[in-house]
Parts: structure tokens; C-alpha cells; sequence
């Protein structure tokens, strides 16, 4: 198995924010999170990634084998865990081909690999940026500075790209994005998607999970996962909204 | 030596007011009557005023208080040097290639005389020897940049000073080798060191100029620096201050600047290490369509302190101005940036920038910083802002998220930070081997050697020079 949530409990400033979550990731999955503002997506991805401030307050988190709460958000991202920001962060002075190359490097070192031949970083980078269909001058620029909302998201599917991780969380992928820009963006998604990986694709709408079909769908309200079912859930989703979810859980 | 002359323990002041009526004839043996008297002048203001303190107004937040208590060593003669200088002043920023001038303990040295001539036309030495020289050009412009409002480090600069560098670009006169600057602290006994420099570039004329301050060992010394630039009619000046001494030296440094139409100025002070440092600039544009930048980066730790007192005078219409520090303070340090932006009644379509941005690493450093508009004229854009804060968290955990270490992630926001600055260099050698500086000194790996600008190749080697009492 390649992530087990086992009975996880999430605090922020001592309020608790995911309350008992149970999920289960294997190797070649691809896992949809649906639910209403507020339920606690983004707080799970944040607790999976190991950002500070995300207390965890009882549960555990597996991956490969191992417990990793308590780990450092780089040392997650070494063994392989990628998230892609629901808001990419800006770093003005800081190129996205030095951000990379550090990054790559940093998760070589991980490994016990040499650093990248800068030759080789640059190949690779060129053919990375095609299946993303991202602008060449884009990779020039400071890290996400002055991108549009679309590209700033196609910059965090390269950056996956670039980084082949085993675990991809995709936090809200497709907030603010076009029909085109997430026609890009699924269509990079599929081509990692490998039976060595697995994703943990968190969104609102269907509408991703037309282009990312995902092979399990699960609903988080309240911090829990309350329904959890195959893709046609989020069809169901989309036609009765979340209403019906919280009712039928309350009985 | 004799130390009972020199060494007492009576406060800075009243040591210098005595060696100033003790020895004034040799002080002033370069002089012209008209220099005479600019330091008589200057005397009798400092005699009257003394130095700054704490309880002055602009001096508020950087205590010379201690500095001037001191006991200190104020040598009137130039050193004899028994070593090689030349090789003392080896710069190692490879690959640039600098026409150097080099001042041991505040005294100008040069193997090929006092004063040159080069094949450009530029004429360059020891301000001693180029006052006898070209007195018309004294005459004109010295002591008339620093103008009446002056503190008591320039009077007693202006009344004591004997060395010091003079360069002189006439009309037309494109330089195109980087002059350099060396200043060497270099004593056993705790220095007070003076030097007056006098810079002229004459119209459409141009010089790129930088100024290194540097201590070779951790002996304590008082530095007090004044210069003048004259920037004439569609000249244009690149100066760039490479500050590094010793946590154990001050250095107060102050720079006057008067720039006719036309005219353009960049500066940009660069402060890596030094136990107590106060930059003034102070920009006069008297020119139309005069410009000025004036930037600066400071990157203090320990117990440091940095002061920069920036004023840019908007004297005549249709001038621009952009300032822009940035900072990033850690342990104890603590900083002051003062911006102080004059635009007089007539100077319309005046556009002046200020910016001011800190990061500070700990809670415990300080930083006090003030923007000051003071504006006479109706048509006018003028702007400042300053920013305290620490590292971005979110800008953190997204570098952490990829793989980056928190050590590294800082360095790379911090490293990102400073970049605006050194991005400013236009002299691509300098502008590595700067960058090369700010990566080590926010790893802490500068040591102290590498700390300079200079190869000294062999940093434990002692340099012995004495002044012969017996002359004076």
C-alpha cells in the first residue's frame, strides 16, 4: 500500500479540523476528495505534506511502509510525496530553472544520485515543458511571478513532471482554470500516471473527473469521509449536491 | 614612539582639538590661504560644537557616545611602510581589471608618486599633493559640496583632514578602467583615521569608482571618511562602497554629491560586516534633468549596527531620484534608514522614489526606519515605503514542499531578497564576485579573510609601519 490514513486527527491553533479520517491509497490509484467548503481538503493535503502549523493530534499517516508524521515537509517531498498548491506561491528573484534545479538536486541527494549534468537538467526541462504546453519564456521568469492563473497551475503540473513523485496530491487543480488550461492539465496528469504512482485528486467539481477519471471517489464533510464509492459518486455529486450526503450520514 | 603625546585619556574631542593647536603648521603645510581658512573655519565650529551625541536629534539611534570616549591614536604623519604595498592591495575579484589606489591606515601610497597623470587624461593622487597642484579646482569645489549644515565628524574632518584621494575627469574623458579604492586598516594600537577625498568629473565626462573599506586584522579603529563628488553637465558617476571591517571598527562615512543638468549618478553601498557603520549621502541636484540612484544592501549580525542617512536635495525642476535599500538583520544587529527626500518651491515634475525593505531574522534585532518628504513644489510625484518583516512562511513550505531544506529554502528567499540589489552592478565581474559575497556571508561561511574584497594571499603576515615623533 502506498498511503494509509489511519483514524487521523487534524488540529489548527488547537481547533480540530479533520476528525477520524480513514483512506487508503494503493500504488496505480488514482482517489478523488469531494465535499463542501470547509470539510477539510485542503487541511488534509497540508497534514499529508507536512506543513507547519497542522497538528496532528492522533492517527497515523503510512506511506512506503513508514509513519511520517513528524517528518519534515522537505523530507516527505524526498521520499516522494508532491503537492500541487490549491495558490502557488510567488518568490520574486528566485528562476523557476535554479527553483527546479535545487529541487531536483535536493531529492538526488535524497537517493544517494549525483547532481543533475546541467545539459541533462536542460533536456529534461525542454521535454517536461512540452507535455504541459507551457511557454518557454515562462521557465526564464521568478518562480510563478506575473503568471496568470492558468499558467501558475500548469507550472505546478511541470514541476510534478519534473519531480516524478510517487504520490501526487492535487489540491484544487482546477480552480480558476479554463476549459483549455485543464484539458493541458489532465492531459499532463494522465501521462504520469503509472502503475509505480498514485494521486490524491482533492476538488469541488465533476468537472475534473471528466478529464482525470479517477478510480475511487470519496466525500469529506465534517473532517471525515463520510461516502465513499466509484466515479459515478461524483455524478451523483453534481446532479443532488452535498445535501443529501450530511442527511443520509446524520440517520 | 612616544605614546604620551598621542595616547591619552582625554575624550576624542579634546584630543583633537589639542593636536589641532599643537600641530596645526604641519597639518596645514599643503595648504593654500584659502584652504587655510575653510579649516579655521571648521575648527572654530567644532571647537564650539564638538561631536555629535545622543542627545542629538539625527544622531538619536546610533550611539557614537562610546566611540567618542575612547582612547584612540590619531597619527599625523604617514607611516613609513617597510613592506611591499602593492601586494597588500591585490584584489581578487577575478578578472577585473581596476586601476587601484591604495591608503594604508587613511594615508595614500603609491609607488609611482603622488600624483599621475594617465594616458586617458585622468589625473589621479593624493589629495595633499593635487591641492598645490590645481588650486583653482580646490578653489571651486572643495568644501563647497558639503555645504553649512555639517556635523561634527565632517568639521573635524574639514579642520584636521591631510590625505586623502583626488581624481579629476576632465571634460570629455570617458573612463573606461574602473578606478578602486583600497582603504587598509591595518594597526596594533586603536586608530582614529581621517581622509578626505575630492572627486571631480567634468562635463560629459564619465568614471565608474569603487571604494573599498577594509581592516585586515580585529583591531579596533574609528574611521571617518568625507568626500565630495562634482558630477558637471551631462556627466555620469558609478560608485559602488564595499564595506567590510572588523566587528571591532566604526566607520563613519560621509558623501556629498552635486550633480548639474543632465547629469547622472548611481550608487550603490554594499555593507557586509563592521561593528558600527553610518553612511550619509547626501544628493544635491543642481542640474535639469539630473537623475540619481542610490541603493544600498546591508546584511549585519551580532551586536552590528547600521545607520544610512539618505538625503536627496530636489533643487531645480524636471530631476529623478530612486532610492532603494534593503536589509536583512540577525542576532542582536540593529539598523536606522533615513530617507529624506527635499523638493524645493520651483523643482515641478520633480519624481523621486523611496524604498526601504527589511527582513529581520530574529526577534531580537531592530530596525528603525524613517521616510521624510519635505515638498515645496505642487507638480510633483513623489513615493516611499518601507517593509519590516520576516521570511515569507508560505514562500517556506512551498521550497520545502519540493525537496529543499529549511536552511536552504531560507537562503534561497534571503539570497532572493538581496538580489534586486546586486542585480544593479553593471561591472559583470564585480557583480559575481558580489554575489559570490552575499551567498557566503548569509551561509556564514565568509571567513574572515574573505571577508575582504582583497587577496591578501597571506592574512597572518604582520605589516610594521611607525610614525617618527622625532620629525614632528
Amino acid at each position: 500500500m502506498l498511503l494509509n490514513i489511519k483514524d487521523l486527527t487534524v488540529a489548527i491553533n488547537g481547533k480540530e479540523i479533520i476528525k477520524g479520517l480513514n483512506l487508503q491509497v494503493n500504488k496505480g490509484e488514482v482517489h478523488a476528495i469531494m465535499g463542501p467548503n470547509g470539510s477539510g481538503k485542503s487541511t488534509l493535503a497540508a497534514a499529508i505534506t507536512g506543513r507547519d502549523g497542522y497538528e496532528v493530534t492522533k492517527g497515523e499517516i503510512w506511506y512506503k511502509g513508514q509513519n511520517i508524521v513528524g517528518l519534515e515537509a522537505d523530507e516527505r517531498a524526498n521520499m516522494g510525496i508532491f503537492l500541487s498548491f490549491q495558490y502557488p506561491v510567488e518568490i520574486p528573484g528566485v528562476s523557476m530553472t535554479n527553483f527546479m534545479r535545487t529541487a531536483l538536486n535536493a531529492q538526488r541527494e535524497y537517493r544517494g544520485q549525483p547532481n543533475i549534468p546541467a545539459g541533462e537538467f536542460l533536456k529534461l526541462m525542454e521535454e517536461k515543458k512540452k507535455m504541459v504546453d507551457i511557454h518557454a519564456k515562462l521557465t526564464k521568469r521568478s518562480v510563478n511571478e506575473g503568471f496568470s492563473g492558468g499558467e501558475k497551475k500548469k507550472n505546478e503540473i511541470f514541476q510534478m513532471a519534473l519531480l516524478e513523485p510517487t504520490l501526487a496530491i492535487l489540491d484544487e487543480t482546477d480552480s480558476g482554470l479554463d476549459i483549455d488550461a485543464l484539458r493541458t492539465v489532465a492531459k499532463g496528469v494522465n501521462e504520469l500516471r503509472s502503475s509505480e504512482n498514485g494521486f490524491v485528486v482533492i476538488t469541488h467539481y465533476q468537472r475534473l473527473l471528466e478529464y482525470i477519471v479517477p478510480d475511487y471517489v470519496h466525500v469529506l464533510s465534517d473532517g471525515k469521509i463520510v461516502k465513499s464509492g466509484t466515479k459515478n459518486l461524483a455524478l451523483d455529486l453534481e446532479e443532488k449536491g452535498y445535501e443529501w450526503l450530511k442527511e443520509e450520514a446524520a440517520v | 614612539m612616544e605614546k604620551d603625546t598621542l595616547q591619552q585619556t582625554q575624550t576624542l574631542d579634546e584630543m583633537l582639538i589639542g593636536q589641532y593647536r599643537q600641530y596645526k603648521e604641519l597639518i596645514s603645510e599643503n595648504d593654500t590661504p584659502h584652504l587655510r581658512q575653510i579649516r579655521e573655519n571648521a575648527f572654530q565650529v567644532f571647537e564650539k560644537e564638538g561631536f555629535p551625541h545622543s542627545g542629538t536629534e539625527m544622531w538619536r539611534h546610533t550611539d557614537v557616545d562610546a566611540l567618542t570616549e575612547d582612547d584612540y591614536v590619531h597619527e599625523l604623519k604617514a607611516p613609513v611602510v617597510t613592506e611591499n604595498i602593492e601586494d597588500i592591495f591585490q584584489c581578487d575579484v577575478h578578472d577585473f581589471d581596476t586601476e587601484t589606489i591604495s591608503m594604508l591606515n587613511g594615508w595614500y601610497t603609491s609607488k609611482t608618486g603622488d600624483l599621475k597623470t594617465m594616458p586617458d587624461g585622468v589625473v589621479v593622487g593624493s589629495i595633499s599633493a593635487a591641492m598645490k597642484a590645481y588650486p583653482e579646482l580646490f578653489e571651486k569645489h572643495y568644501g563647497k559640496i558639503t555645504g553649512s549644515e555639517s556635523n561634527g565628524f565632517v568639521q573635524i574632518n574639514t579642520a584636521m583632514m591631510q590625505d586623502g584621494v583626488f581624481i579629476w575627469v576632465p571634460d570629455g574623458v570617458k573612463v573606461t578602467k574602473t578606478l578602486q579604492i583600497i582603504k587598509i586598516i591595518n594597526r596594533k594600537e586603536q586608530l582614529f583615521v581621517q581622509s578626505r577625498n575630492l572627486i571631480i568629473l567634468g562635463k560629459n565626462s564619465e568614471l565608474s569608482l569603487m571604494h573599498c573599506d577594509d581592516s585586515v586584522d580585529h583591531q579596533a579603529s574609528l574611521v571617518n571618511t568625507v568626500t565630495e563628488f562634482f558630477v558637471d553637465e551631462n556627466a555620469h558617476l558609478e560608485l559602488y562602497k564595499l564595506q567590510n571591517l572588523n566587528d571591532n571598527s566604526a566607520l563613519i562615512n560621509s558623501t556629498f554629491i552635486k550633480q548639474m543638468a543632465n547629469s547622472t549618478i548611481k550608487t550603490n553601498t554594499l555593507t557586509f560586516n563592521c561593528g558600527l557603520i553610518r553612511n550619509s549621502i547626501h544628493v544635491k541636484l543642481d542640474g535639469q534633468g539630473a537623475h540619481a540612484d542610490v541603493l544600498g544592501l546591508y546584511l549585519m549580525d551580532k551586536e552590528q549596527h547600521i545607520d544610512n542617512q539618505i538625503r536627496i536635495d530636489h533643487n531645480v525642476p524636471n530631476c529623478t531620484s530612486n532610492e532603494l535599500f534593503k536589509g536583512i538583520l540577525d542576532d542582536e544587529a540593529s539598523g536606522v534608514f533615513n530617507g529624506y527626500i527635499y523638493v524645493a518651491r520651483d523643482a515641478q515634475q520633480t519624481n523621486a522614489y523611496q524604498n526601504n525593505n527589511n527582513i529581520m531574522l530574529k526577534s531580537t534585532a531592530t530596525i528603525n526606519t524613517m521616510p521624510f518628504l519635505e515638498i515645496y513644489a505642487d507638480d510633483v510625484k513623489c513615493s516611499h515605503g518601507a517593509t519590516v518583516g520576516q521570511l515569507d512562511q508560505e514562500a517556506m513550505f512551498y521550497i520545502r514542499s519540493r525537496g529543499i531544506s529549511a536552511d536552504n529554502a531560507r537562503m534561497l528567499l534571503l539570497y532572493a531578497f538581496a538580489a534586486d540589489i546586486i542585480n544593479e552592478i553593471s561591472i559583470e565581474p564585480l557583480r559575481q564576485r558580489i554575489d559570490d559575497m552575499v551567498k557566503k556571508r548569509l551561509r556564514g561561511e565568509l571567513s574572515v579573510c574573505e571577508k575582504c574584497v582583497l587577496h591578501c594571499g597571506t592574512p597572518d603576515k604582520e605589516y610594521h609601519f611607525d610614525i617618527d615623533l622625532s620629525q614632528i
